[in-house]
């Protein structure tokens, strides 16, 4: 098993090295080493699950990595139920994404370089989920942070698009300070950052108050990461990258790190109740909050990205109320809608020779079939009608809070259910149906993507078709994939009854039909979609002005600091000593060079001069 | 009483010998006026050097009356010195063809030189260390020379020459005064005097210092480093990656020996001496570094600071000094000899490019080449994840941990204030449009495969530290009984 565990995040190493080295030789056929790089990495992946459900599982080091005293840590790979279903979804979904990608960056400058990062991506997230340690899971965790601002800068002329990579690399680092000091307490209270071990030792005699410390550190990381709020902003702007990249860091990697972290170190968080409190909460007021955004938006990317937001959100309550095993099914089924969706838009996007604004779209389903189709397969995923995979995985999220006592918190996720069957249908019946908005231009050329785009796209709806029915049916014994991830999670309470899953049904289906009488029961103008009708509709958006908030708090403040800095205290203070001290050195060395006169006399002199002093020296110490 | 003979106990240093007497034979062989095979019977004879090394790992004897010994510590100098001889070797084979100065007798005096630092690596008494040095000195001697049309080649070898006869002086005459004083030049005889009461001896102090003398001036630490540049500018560039690595290394292992096995019960008195060589050393090395504009000479002195950061470790002593030398000494020869390695292939027309000015541009014509030094360059730093950053980490760490906090700070200045000119060499390659003809890399193949090794150890050792530094500190152990 452990050549096998190796094999998963060597292939896309392999694929990203050769790449970056003979990415100018390679150019334009740079997919023939990243997607079968790819597509060995998940028959690995494949491998190993099927190991796994044997019962097998595999923690093992490559080498000792750090030894500094007492502090000593390994490259260590573990793998249990929990990492296996997640390397499945990450190499799984990022092949799909990766044979896409083949179609879509066809004829980009940079092709090479897109599947050089694409693969240090998805190697980075596997290795963070096959971590074994913090200190490891810490390193990758940063390293799928690079991955996503390459990304998402990937356009880097474009001023918008290198905007967007900086806010998500800065965004992410306020988590990332609050993650890193949550694994140094780990260090200090444990005395090691191995799961193993920090888990075995997570026992009543460290504190209340620490654990809760760790635990809401630990989850600020997340919040960063996983675009929870208030650390949300950066996800709508990393729209910015090519559309791929969006659906790979929705669906596949990055934003379900949060998730996958959070439930990996639940044991942690049990041990600090208030704190699974607060991700629960937290994960759902985000879930109505950025699906009450993505009513109103008007770029296709844009909602969708609100639309992850919100289900992130969905992912966190359900973790935050116990039900590990929920949250990580709808995280695998998110992966297979939210990818179809984003691909499927990238599709449409493609079609209409980039046009992402709803305003400009409409009646392309007759142009595009397959595209248009397997886009409202993945919209009813999201909305979760049944049976498809999101009304299992959602239905799991909202019956365990409701069982649990958090009725508020279901109300308030039944809300978001509500609101996203709305936004979703909302872009089905704008974009696909309804009269045409397209620009003459656009409307001459609406074309169906390549089969290189189409297929990932069918294999998607396909597993957003079977996955809530072959893993989701409730029985006595939970569903089949919360029995797969048992040996992880602690089991789950069963069969809860009719009830919950009908309400959220009837509320789907109320979104949904509430679309349809708003935008696909008649034409719409473009003015009807976007000019704001009252005050809330303005508020919804501008997302609450949230960016503005943070820009009139947080940024202008820096920037008038920094500038004062720039200006009086680096130019004068800073750059005043270092210049002087530059200078006196190179006088220093100037003057020194002098001495160094190339006579050998003068060097032998030295010498004797150098030999006398030293005698003299440990003679007058012997005294 | 007859000396018993125990050829196990100087077996890697017997095949390095072995192997250059081969080399005389076969290079009075008729040949097509190319000496290739000669460099790679060479390689094979370091090859098979290092592999006995290995063998006999884990013995720890004595031969020859205690003159020689075969412990962990000599071995792992093999180690590093089989490197840094292999590497010189590959990297020499075709750079004396293009400078039309092949000759077998190049390959021989390397060989010569190894064997001279092996022996200086494995011994037990003082002579021995000298007969090793004087081995291993009269070879570079005549190796720094070898362009002998050139006036800067004469002048290396010569002023090499006469400092180093001077510095043999200082070297004898110290043996003779601790002879004086203890009796013995055997280290371990000194070691039982020095702990008996020698210790206040005004002969063994004297004859300390001379020793010192002796040593500052092979490891080139301040004040006995000013042959260092002219004698690294004007030797040939391998010759002087071979001064670099494999000299330092062994003159380092000898002063370790005499002062962990002779002198550790004094090791108060001569800390206090190596805080200062290493503090000048450092400083010196690195603040004249600045100011040079031939990447032969800015290297020079920059093994000088290197020499100070290694005195660091020396002061701190015991195990975790000691190992960190060790280890030190095992990254500085892949990033040093890489780093000639890489100066020897540039030609700029049609001499060898070692101006500063002449990297300009090099990253877009030669992006590998550039990157390659690069790596080198940020490990001279000591930037993660080089070999270089662990060496220096284990060398500070180790001075922090024995109470010599102030010694550690000033290292670590001193690394910041070499960044600037480490740095700007980067900056020349990458950033800089070159003026004039462009500066030519010539494509050699053993070359190339010394770079690669070179290479792979400042990435293994950087990424990968832990095994080595167990391997470094272990082999310090045997002092210490």
């Amino acid at each position: 098993m452990a050549r096998l565990v190796w094999l998963i995040p060597l292939f896309p190493l392999v694929g990203t090295l050769v790449n970056a080295l003979f990415g100018r030789v390679i150019g334009h056929r740079a997919h023939w080493i990243a997607v079968p790089a790819l597509g060995a990495s998940f028959l690995a992946s494949y491998a190993v699950f099927v190991r796994v459900s044997g019962g097998e599982t595999y923690t093992g080091d490559l080498f000792q990595w750090i030894a500094a005293g007492s502090f000593q840590t390994a490259i260590t790979a573990q793998v249990d139920p929990l990492s296996a279903v997640m390397l499945l979804v990450v190499t799984g979904v990022g092949f799909l994404i990766h044979l896409y990608s083949a179609g879509y960056m066809h004829g980009d400058d940079g092709y090479a370089r897109f599947f050089t990062y694409l693969n240090l991506f998805v190697f980075s997230m596997v290795m963070l989920v096959l971590a074994g340690n913090f200190l490891l899971l810490y390193v990758f965790w940063e390293a799928v942070g690079l991955c996503s601002y390459l990304l998402i800068g990937f356009w880097y002329q474009k001023q918008s698009a290198s905007d967007a990579g900086k806010k998500a690399f800065i965004v992410n680092r306020v988590g990332d300070f609050g993650f890193g000091l949550g694994i140094m307490l780990i260090w200090t209270t444990f005395g090691t950052l191995d799961y193993g071990e920090v888990f075995a030792r997570a026992d009543a005699s460290v504190s209340v108050a620490t654990y809760t410390a760790i635990a809401l550190l630990l989850f600020m990381g997340a919040c960063g990461k996983s675009a929870q709020l208030p650390l949300h902003t950066w996800l709508p702007d990393a729209m910015e990258g090519p559309t791929p990249v969006s659906a790979l860091i929705h669906a596949a990697t990055m934003v379900t790190a949060g998730v996958y972290m959070v439930a990996r170190s639940h044991k942690l968080f049990e041990m600090a109740p208030v704190s699974l409190e607060i991700v629960a909460w937290v994960g759902g007021l985000t879930a109505v909050f950025a699906a009450s955004i993505g009513l109103v938006q008007t770029d296709i990317k844009r909602v969708l990205a609100y639309s992850t937001i919100s289900q992130l959100g969905y992912m966190f309550a359900g973790v935050g109320v116990g039900a590990y095993a929920a949250g990580i099914f709808h995280l695998v089924t998110h992966a297979f809608f939210k990818a179809l969706l984003f691909l499927g838009a990238g599709s449409v996007i493609h079609g209409l020779s980039g046009e992402q604004d709803l305003r400009k779209m409409g009646a392309i389903a007759p142009r595009m079939r397959v595209t248009a189709v397997t886009f409202v397969v993945g919209a009813a995923g999201l909305a979760g009608l049944p049976p498809l995979a999101g009304f299992f995985s959602k239905d799991e999220i909202l019956a365990a809070a409701a069982s649990e006592g958090h009725t508020l918190l279901f109300l308030l996720l039944l809300a978001g259910a509500f609101m996203t069957a709305f936004y979703i249908f909302r872009v089905v019946f704008l974009a696909l149906f309804g009269a045409s908005r397209l620009s003459h231009e656009a409307a001459h050329h609406v074309h169906e993507s390549p089969a290189v785009m189409t297929v990932p796209l069918a294999v998607l709806a396909g597993l957003t078709v079977v996955a809530g029915l072959a893993l989701g049916l409730p029985s006595a014994h939970g569903t089949a994939f919360s029995r797969f991830l048992a040996p992880v999670f602690p089991a789950e309470e069963a069969a809860r009854g009719l009830a919950v899953p009908l309400v959220s049904v009837v509320v789907a289906v109320a979104g949904v039909l509430l679309a349809w009488l708003m935008y696909g029961r008649r034409p719409v103008t473009a003015e009807e979609i976007a000019v704001p009708k009252n005050a809330l509709h303005s508020l919804l958006l501008h997302k609450y002005y949230v960016d503005e908030l943070y820009d009139a708090v947080f940024v202008r403040p820096l920037f008038a600091l920094s500038g004062w800095c720039a200006r009086v205290f680096d130019l004068g203070v800073i750059d005043g000593a270092v210049n002087g001290i530059g200078r006196l050195v190179v006088a220093w060395a100037q003057g020194l060079r002098r001495v160094q006169t190339g006579f050998v006399m003068n060097y032998a002199l030295g010498m004797l001069a150098g030999a006398v002093a030293i005698v003299a020296f440990l003679l007058a110490r012997a005294r | 009483m007859l000396p018993l003979i125990s050829f196990r106990a100087i077996a890697p240093g017997m095949a390095l010998a072995a192997t250059a007497c081969l080399l005389l034979l076969l290079d009075l062989l008729p040949t097509r006026g190319r000496k290739d095979h000669l460099a790679v019977v060479g390689l094979a004879g370091v090859v098979l050097s290092m592999i006995l090394s290995l063998g006999l790992w884990g013995s720890d004897e004595r031969a020859f009356n205690g003159m020689v010994r075969l412990d962990g510590f000599a071995l792992f100098f093999n180690l590093v010195i089989g490197f840094a001889t292999g590497l010189v070797l590959l990297l020499s084979i075709d750079y004396l063809r293009r400078q039309g100065m092949e000759s077998g007798e190049f390959y021989i005096l390397v060989l010569f030189s190894a064997v001279g630092m092996t022996l200086m690596a494995g011994a037990g008494d003082l002579i021995v260390i000298f007969l090793g040095l004087e081995v291993m000195s009269l070879s570079l001697y005549v190796l720094a020379g070898w362009f002998e049309g050139r006036l800067e080649a004469g002048e290396a070898s010569m002023k090499y020459f006469l400092l180093g006869a001077f510095a043999s002086g200082f070297f004898l005459y110290g043996i003779a005064l601790i002879f004086g004083a203890t009796g013995s030049t055997n280290l371990d005889r000194i070691a039982v005097a020095v702990a008996g009461g020698a210790a206040r001896d005004p002969l063994l102090i004297i004859g300390f210092g001379l020793l010192v003398a002796g040593f500052g001036f092979k490891i080139s630490s301040v004040p006995f480093h000013m042959w260092t540049a002219d004698v690294y500018q004007g030797a040939p560039t391998s010759v002087t990656a071979l001064i670099a690595t494999g000299s330092k290394a062994a003159a380092f292992a000898a002063l370790l020996r005499v002062l962990l096995s002779a002198l550790r019960t004094v090791q108060p008195d001569w800390a206090v001496l190596f805080w200062g060589l290493a503090v000048l050393s450092m400083t010196a090395g690195n603040v004249v570094a600045l100011a040079q504009q031939n990447i032969k000479r800015m290297l020079a002195y920059s093994s000088i600071a290197h020499a100070g950061y290694i005195l660091v470790g020396v002061v701190a002593g015991g195990a975790l000094g000691g190992g960190g030398v060790l280890f030190y000494l095992l990254v500085y020869t892949f990033t040093t000899a890489g780093a000639f390695g890489v100066i020897l292939l540039l030609e700029r027309d049609g001499r060898e490019a070692v101006a500063v000015s002449d990297l300009a541009g090099l990253a877009t014509r030669h992006p590998v080449l550039a990157l390659t030094f690069s790596v080198f360059l940020l490990s001279l730093v000591g930037i993660p994840p080089t070999a270089g950053f662990v060496g220096k980490f284990y060398l500070f760490g180790a001075a922090v941990r024995t109470g010599y906090v102030w010694l550690a700070v000033i290292g670590v200045v001193n690394s910041a204030i070499a960044a600037y000119y480490y740095l700007r060499l980067i900056v020349f390659m990458y950033m800089r449009e070159p003026e004039g003809s462009p500066t030519v890399l010539v494509p050699s193949l053993p070359a190339g495969l010394a770079l690669a090794v070179a290479l792979w150890g400042v990435v293994q050792l950087g990424v990968l530290p832990a095994p080595f530094l167990d391997l470094a500190q272990a082999a310090v152990i045997p002092l210490l009984r």
